[in-house]
């Protein structure tokens, strides 16, 4: 029992399964495959993006300019793609990629040579990147009749039962475990997070992965700019509006820890599907709309103490065990 | 950009000052002054103020207006309209009191003022047009669901927050009517916020709760934009009809797409249309701007001035296929 508590993860994969049964008392059908793969699909962007984040707050920064960066790059696609219909898609994919890993860099670099808070790094960024599509867009929105069928249709293709933009979700996890594990950049942002001046003795440079953290997050956001804008078939100056705070919280949902140092990739994955679950499961089981958000709050603050607790108690155990020790 | 908008508002001006040279004519002149020059919807206006203009004969109508959607810009305009002695002067104004000292002078210079689209404080005209009011609203809202519902059916509303003044006003006008569209039923209403993706989730969870759902109506443009998506994804296209009020430009897509019948929103061309011919029958004598007043607008009806010198147009625009393409490109 201790071993499964000890793993974040379990205790999130058993939160999951509870959520979804009380759902299913309310609305059964909520636990058809057909309704799981579509809450799936719907949480693959968020997922995407706390992995980005993740890399970020392992780092001991956080990036406030997610969103922003995403609906930029969301936007630049959707405008180009109104402007050369003939572009292909993987190119627009592409290119929203590198804007938005440039985006990120910029944060990365602000971090790392002017040795900024990245919170407030962040914050400024997150207003410029807001105005920034303003000012291209003139306030005026891209909508689905001036994008082309191909532009809003790949998300949606349906592919070995999975729409395409769940498979996208899949790719991604899939490069962060290997980036994570086996990758040295990936231990890096371990080390750094656990403790900087160690990681500067190991010849780990803390500015320069801070900024890799930033730049991969940037292009995450980038990524996940192209797939928001062709999913609801719109771009416009607030899209995903507020949602830097949901990536966050699928953050710290998962057990990544604000302190730094501490995160894995399924617990970020599982965060945001439980956050995913909240938010589809709301709307079906007929709650009042000034109770939907009282619940997803107070479901947030639960997760929150129960990663505190986690914690908190490692750190407890071992010393009890130093203590008995001494004493013995 | 800002040199050609400089350079449409200069030419307006001086065309404007050659009429004044020309020797006095039994015309009316009418001043459309507009927020800001180079805007579609206003140049849509302009064109339903010319089309009342033909009707009524002996017309001319002035379209002018900074480059600058400011006040400050706005009073400059109207100090020079002033010079020109035009006879009236309606205005979409950029701020409701910073113009009125400067339309109180044109109106003792015996310049007939009214407001549309963007009102003036009471003191500052004879009388404002709104392009609809909040019955119109709440009724046209549900009877662009009940027109394609014949035999009746199920519909649900997607509003903005639940705390969104506009949204909740036209909710609570549109309850009051559902008697007179009998077999209408209103299952719910939820919220989407304004942001597409809780609004697109909202959309989705009201096709798995209501089976047989045939309408969502939803009367804000994230919402409407949202819930099109969501039934274009879930292969309801035909079932559920999408309908509510948005821009032209951003449900064209959803129209041809069939996932919405039809939608609704002011306008602009019969909103320039009514605003010429009130302040036509103003300043003519032929109308006095007083509570109680009806006033004749031509082939959109009639006005009648209520409470605060405040007037509604019309029932909101109907928008389906037939007209969406030749709106899509003005706003």
């Amino acid at each position: 029992m201790s071993i499964v508590l000890k793993h974040r993860e379990m205790i999130l994969v058993a939160a999951i399964g509870l959520l979804l049964a009380l759902i299913s008392m309310r609305f059964p059908a909520f636990l058809e495959p057909r309704n799981l793969v579509r809450v799936f699909d719907d949480t693959s962007i968020l997922a995407m993006l706390a992995l980005g984040q993740m890399l970020v707050i392992l780092t001991r920064c956080i990036d406030l300019s997610m969103a922003a960066n995403l609906a930029l790059c969301g936007m630049v696609v959707a405008m180009l793609n109104a402007a050369f219909p003939g572009v292909p898609v993987p190119a627009l994919i592409a290119g929203g990629m590198v804007l938005g890993a440039s985006l990120g860099a910029l944060n990365g670099v602000l971090v790392w040579k002017l040795n900024m808070p990245s919170i407030v790094v962040t914050l400024g960024t997150m207003t410029i990147f807001r105005g920034s599509i303003f000012l291209l867009s003139g306030g005026q929105w891209v909508n689905a009749h001036q994008m082309d069928d191909a532009f809003k249709a790949l998300p949606r293709t349906v592919a070995l039962g999975l729409p395409v933009s769940s498979w996208i979700a899949v790719a991604v996890i899939g490069l962060f475990l290997i980036l994570m594990s086996r990758a040295p950049l990936g231990r890096a942002f371990y080390a750094v997070g656990v403790n900087p001046t160690a990681s500067v003795y190991a010849g780990i440079n803390v500015g320069r992965t801070r900024f890799f953290a930033f730049t991969v997050a940037g292009m995450v956001a980038g990524l996940a700019g192209y797939l928001w804008v062709a999913r609801y078939a719109v771009a416009y100056v607030d899209i995903a509006g507020g949602f830097e705070l949901q990536i966050i919280a699928a953050c710290v949902i998962g057990g990544v820890s604000i302190a730094g140092g501490i995160g894995t990739v399924p617990g970020a994955v599982l965060g945001a599907l439980f956050l995913g679950v909240v938010n589809n499961a709301l709307p079906v089981i007929n709650v009042s709309p000034f109770a939907q958000m009282a619940i997803s709050g107070a479901v947030i603050t639960v997760a929150v103490i129960f990663n505190a607790r986690n914690e908190r108690k490692k750190g407890r155990i071992i010393l009890k065990r130093a203590q008995g020790e001494g004493a013995a | 950009m800002s040199l050609l908008k400089r350079l449409i508002a200069t030419t307006a001006l001086t065309a404007a000052m050659f009429t004044l040279a020309a020797p006095a004519q039994a015309q009316t002149r009418i001043a459309l002054v507009v927020k800001s020059l180079g805007n579609g919807f206003f140049e849509a206006a302009n064109a339903g103020a010319r089309e009342a203009a033909e009707e009524l004969g002996d017309v001319e109508i002035i379209y002018t207006g900074p480059t600058e959607p400011t006040a400050e810009a706005q009073i400059e305009v109207i100090n020079s309209l002033i010079a020109q002695q035009v006879d009236a002067i309606a205005i979409s104004a950029n701020d409701p009191d910073a113009l009125v000292p400067a339309l109180q002078r044109a109106m003792d210079r015996g310049i007939t003022v009214i407001s549309w689209d963007s009102g003036v404080a009471p003191e500052g005209r004879a009388m404002h047009l709104n392009p609809s009011s909040n019955e119109l609203i709440g009724n046209t809202i549900i009877r662009l669901a009940a027109d394609h519902l014949p035999d009746g059916g199920q519909v649900a509303i997607l509003s903005a927050t639940a705390t969104a003044t506009n949204q909740n006003i036209w909710i609570d006008e549109a309850r009051k009517v559902l008697p007179n569209y009998p077999g209408i039923e209103l299952v719910t209403v939820v919220y989407g916020d304004d942001l597409a993706d809780k609004s697109y989730r909202e959309a989705q969870g009201l096709m798995q709760t209501y089976p047989d759902l045939d309408a969502i109506i939803a009367p804000t443009t994230v919402g409407i934009v949202a819930a099109a998506q969501a039934v274009t994804d879930a292969g309801k296209i035909g079932e559920i009809n999408v309908t509510g009020l948005a821009l032209p430009s951003e449900m064209a897509g959803h129209v041809h797409s069939g996932a919405s019948q039809s939608f609704a929103i002011w306008n602009p061309i019969d909103l320039g249309y009514s605003a010429a011919y009130i302040a036509h029958a103003l300043a003519t004598g032929a109308a006095v701007a007083e509570p109680g007043a009806t006033i004749s607008i031509g082939r959109v009806g009639e006005i009648t001035i209520g409470e605060n010198g405040e007037a509604a147009m019309s029932d909101p625009f109907t928008y389906d296929a037939s007209n969406v393409d030749e709106f899509k490109s003005i706003f």
